[in-house]
């Protein structure tokens, strides 16, 4: 068997529909939990792509976002804590033919996962990482997560949490991530588009999704995603168009003479001094000054893709010194290759 | 230039031990290394021991850098480096002062006198010169000023002095060559292909080797050369490997012979790292190799590509074991293939990275929480290597399990002749992937178990992504068996625990029986080893029956689950050794498992048994 095994690639068109990725597995998240939600934004969108379930992978670690595949008609990895980058790296380097998902979450991925996170987005394996952020440790009860707030009083941190949160999109970012976006559970046709433009990326894809544990973190996004401030104080990133928001577009994002970005009234500074969002610019920088305008999900707060760039993907980098090495070295010849170097005869 | 132009007669040596030292900078490893490849090209037999420190360059002329390699050649089957050399080349004070000790007396002592001036013997902490106060009278000590002779013979060339200067290990070669009737072309060919693209390189390092080698040849301070003949080795075609060598090619022939590809992920580490290099210059076999972040990463992905349908694989040392540890119990769970390599070397911690130990065994057997089971094999000789990964990724897929693989520092980088396998023999390990579904429901409906196993091995089936039909879910948790489905029943569990326990102790009708070698069919004594322990095993008894004291010795390549007739084995003996370079670690097993009053014996110093210490210990317990 090789790459070879599969019967078709695995973008062949074929008419599927929800149920065709829902297993038979009951699903057992906390009643009101984000989670639904989104598991359920994913199953609405796959179909979409034409991938068949055989084809698809869908790998996690630990946590309560990483039962995620369990619920999922597809081929599934349930790992360990912080791993399922790793895992999905075998994958995808074994298999550059397969669909590959990460579901992961804030402790996950930023935690005790940290270091396999950085190294996958800087390898750019073509894989789809998508971030849980409810900026708490659910499955465990309720300790501050690494994006939890400074101050957080949880039962690991009676006094208040003394850590300092990641932004997880600037971490991404920093990380030259080849596209970073955020969205979250309360719009589900933000959640799809956002997914379609992760998986049309070529090469790891980065989301943080914010999602609401109502059990130990409730309303942690309700300042920016409830449905009546939305329109306030989330500033949906569009290619090519001059970044503002508000219910009339009144508000925009400005570039002070530090390069940084600011909220500014476009009545006072005028559209043509808008920052217009350009998904494409291979310097990370203005993408990382659009992160900073919201440290805290409590200002107004950047959604949608953040950075969209093509960088070679690793599996094609390996296939290619693969297809090099049988070019310059020849098929491969067990014999030769044992008996290489000085050898003697002993009759 | 041949042995021929030699005045007089060599004199004959059935074989000879032979050891270079000198200072870390000045090429003992590659100058041993040459003499090893052109005596196995010669056709006799050998094994060397590699000896280096784990400091990339320690200060030079100290105790701390001093490099050596021993090689010992024979004109018969050996089976160790060599219990203590009977010829040492002392490039300096400090590699004289580190290595006098182990020579034997009466034996042959070459020394690059010029490097036996003040500051360096002060570095070497001599406060006299051990040339000129008859310390070494014991020895016939032959004084030789390489440096000066190395740099009158490159004069000619226009090379600066400090680059001839660092030819002097090729004049040593060069010499030693003489001195045991070496012929010189494998030498001189190499040095022109290495240097190929070094003109001056080149020039230096073939004037300095033939000038050793004349020097030899018309100096006065040798009477004769000596010849060791070809060993009578079993007929075929032969080459001279390393452990990390072989098993790198049993990686390649393992996943050929699976018709898999090799997906080898590992972190750099001492002394594993050759296995990575050499992989990652074969990738015409469709071998992948990643280099990973972490230890643990490595092991997840070689995982993520087991469970895609390759030959997942990984390879580290102690300290990296201690962090896979959490991915092996992944596997365990997964039940999928995976081969972990343990190039073992001195610990706790970071210990001893460059010396050799066997302290993981129970590491492999136990260091994993929770009942983890899975199997252990360990391969005794450089060249075993090559086999024992072959058997690794048999039972790996046969089985569906992670298997560990012992190796160790003096395994992975000491050297033996290898009679090359007739690839036609290797055995075919390929298993087939599922692709129909297993199991049809009260309603008729077909659907797939990933748990649902096979009555004789208990392998549950591998149904690799791409397969229409038979996707399913598998992780760490606990899972009933058959369907997978994540499950906390108690009796399941212990079901479960129970039913991987079984699966790998079934294993045990699948291995070989374990052999023992025991000539007179009268031994009382049995001597039980595992791992790179064989040869100073097998030697030892040997020269112990040579005096008379009747003695059986079984190796062991499966550690887990022991071969089936193990414990009828260690029941026909009245006592039992076990030589182990640990605490005694396989000797817990055995009596753990057998209530055999086993007797330990071990050595951790980070050097192999020497046959003479074994041999000692089989006489005191034959008394």
């Amino acid at each position: 068997m090789s790459d070879d095994a599969t019967t078709e690639p695995a973008g062949t068109a074929v008419k599927l529909g929800k149920k065709d990725f829902q297993s038979d597995q009951e699903v057992r998240w906390c009643p009101g939990c984000g989670d639904y939600s989104i598991l359920s934004a994913m199953q609405l969108f796959l179909p979409e792509i034409g991938v068949k379930p055989e084809n698809m992978v869908f790998v996690s670690g630990i946590g309560c976002a990483a039962r995620f595949p369990y619920y999922m008609n597809v081929y599934g990895l349930h790992g360990i804590h912080g791993r399922a980058p790793a895992l999905a790296t075998g994958v995808a380097l074994a298999r550059p033919d397969l669909d590959v998902w990460v579901i992961s979450g804030d402790g996950d991925a930023l935690s005790i996962g940290g270091n396999h996170l950085i190294h996958a987005l800087r390898r750019n394996v073509n894989m789809k990482i998508i971030m849980f952020n409810n900026q708490i440790y659910g499955l465990t009860k309720g300790q501050y997560s690494p994006t939890s707030e400074v101050g957080k009083v949880t039962k690991s941190s009676p006094f208040g949490s003394l850590d300092t949160p990641f932004n997880p999109v600037s971490l991404a970012l920093g990380v030259e991530a080849t596209f970073v976006a955020r969205t979250h559970d309360m719009d589900r046709s933000h959640m799809i588009e956002t997914f379609r433009r992760a998986h049309e990326h070529q090469g790891t894809a980065f989301v943080e999704l914010y999602q609401n544990c109502n059990v130990f973190n409730d309303a942690a996004f309700e300042a920016v995603t409830g449905k009546e401030v939305r329109a306030e104080m989330l500033i949906d990133l569009k290619h090519g168009e001059p970044i503002r928001f508000g219910a009339e577009g009144q508000h925009g994002v400005v570039l002070n003479a530090f390069g940084e970005c600011e909220i500014a009234e476009v009545a006072d500074v005028g559209e043509a001094a808008l920052l217009v969002h350009d998904e494409h610019r291979e310097d990370p920088t203005l993408a990382f000054a659009l992160s900073r305008i919201a440290d805290r999900p409590t200002v107004p707060t950047p959604v949608g893709v953040f950075r969209d760039v093509i960088r070679p993907t690793y599996e094609a980098e390996v296939q290619r010194q693969l297809v090099m090495a049988a070019e310059r070295q020849g098929p491969p010849d067990l014999a030769a290759l044992l008996g290489s170097g000085a050898t003697w005869e002993v009759n | 230039m041949t042995a021929e132009t030699t005045q007089l007669k060599p004199e004959s040596l059935d074989e000879v031990v032979i050891r270079f030292a000198g200072d870390s900078g000045d090429g003992m490893q590659l100058t041993g290394d040459r003499f090893t490849d052109v005596s196995a090209v010669f056709g006799n037999d050998l094994a060397t021991q590699p000896n280096f420190p784990a400091e990339i360059r320690a200060p030079a002329g100290t105790i701390a850098g001093v490099s050596s390699f021993q090689v010992h050649i024979s004109d018969h089957e050996i089976l160790t480096p060599g219990d203590a050399p009977n010829v040492l080349i002392a490039m300096n004070p400090a590699a004289l002062k580190a290595n006098v000790g182990e020579l034997i007396p009466g034996g042959t002592l070459l020394v690059n006198s010029d490097s036996f001036e003040e500051r360096n013997l002060t570095k070497a902490g001599y406060d006299v010169n051990p040339l000129e106060d008859g310390s070494l009278a014991a020895f016939r000590v032959i004084q030789v000023p390489m440096t000066t002779l190395t740099l009158e013979s490159t004069k000619e060339l226009g090379v600066k002095p400090r680059d001839a200067e660092r030819s002097k290990n090729l004049f040593a070669l060069g010499l030693v060559s003489w001195m045991y009737t070496r012929p010189t072309d494998t030498t001189t060919e190499w040095i022109e292909q290495k240097f190929a693209n070094k003109e001056m390189v080149k020039a230096a390092n073939l004037a300095a080797f033939k000038a050793g080698y004349n020097f030899g040849e018309t100096a006065e301070l040798f009477d004769h050369a000596y010849t060791v003949a070809p060993a009578q080795l079993p007929p075929g075609r032969y080459r001279n490997i390393t452990g990390n060598i072989a098993l790198s090619y049993g990686l390649i022939a393992a996943a050929q012979q699976a018709k898999l590809p090799l997906a080898y992920s590992s972190y750099p580490i001492t002394p594993a790292s050759d296995i990575l290099h050499e992989l990652a210059s074969h990738k015409n076999f469709g071998v992948r190799t990643l280099q990973a972040e972490d230890e643990i990463a490595a092991v997840n992905i070689a995982i993520g590509a087991s469970f895609t349908g390759h030959l997942g694989c990984t390879a580290t040392s102690g300290p990296g074991v201690d962090l896979k540890s959490e991915g092996m119990g992944l596997a365990v769970s997964l039940e999928l293939p995976l081969i972990i390599v343990d190039v073992q070397r001195g610990g706790p911690s970071t210990g001893l990275p460059t010396k050799t130990e066997q302290s993981d065994l129970l590491l492999a057997m136990f260091g994993r929480h929770g009942e983890a089971p899975l199997p252990v094999i360990a391969a005794r000789s450089p060249s075993h290597c090559f086999d024992t990964a072959i058997e690794a990724a048999r039972i790996a897929l046969k089985y569906r399990t992670p298997v560990i693989l012992l190796s160790d520092g003096y395994l992975a980088n000491g050297a033996e002749p290898w009679l090359l396998p007739e690839i036609d023999a290797l055995p075919d390990i390929s298993v087939p992937f599922a692709t129909e579904m297993n199991h049809t429901r009260a309603d008729g409906t077909k659907e797939f178990w990933p748990y649902l196993r096979d009555p004789e091995t208990l392998a549950r089936p591998w149904a690799i992504p791409g397969t229409p039909g038979l996707m399913h879910r598998i992780g760490g948790i606990e899972k009933q068996d058959g369907t997978g489905n994540i499950n906390y029943d108690p009796e399941n569990h212990e079901f479960m625990v129970r039913l991987r326990a079984q699966k790998i102790a079934g294993i045990a009708h699948d291995i070989p029986q374990v052999e023992v070698d025991d000539p007179s069919g009268n031994a009382k004594v049995l001597v039980v080893g595992w791992g790179s322990t064989y040869g100073s095993i097998q030697q030892g008894a040997r020269q112990a029956r040579e005096s008379g004291v009747e003695v059986a010795h079984a190796h062991l390549m499966h550690l887990n689950p022991f071969p089936a007739n193990f414990g009828d084995v260690l029941a026909k003996y009245e006592r039992v050794l076990v030589p182990e370079m640990n605490m005694g670690q396989l000797v817990r097993l055995i009596r753990g498992d057998f209530l055999v009053d086993a007797v330990s014996l071990t050595k951790i110093q980070g050097v192999p048994f020497r046959a003479a210490e074994i041999e000692q210990a089989i006489r005191e317990m034959a008394k």
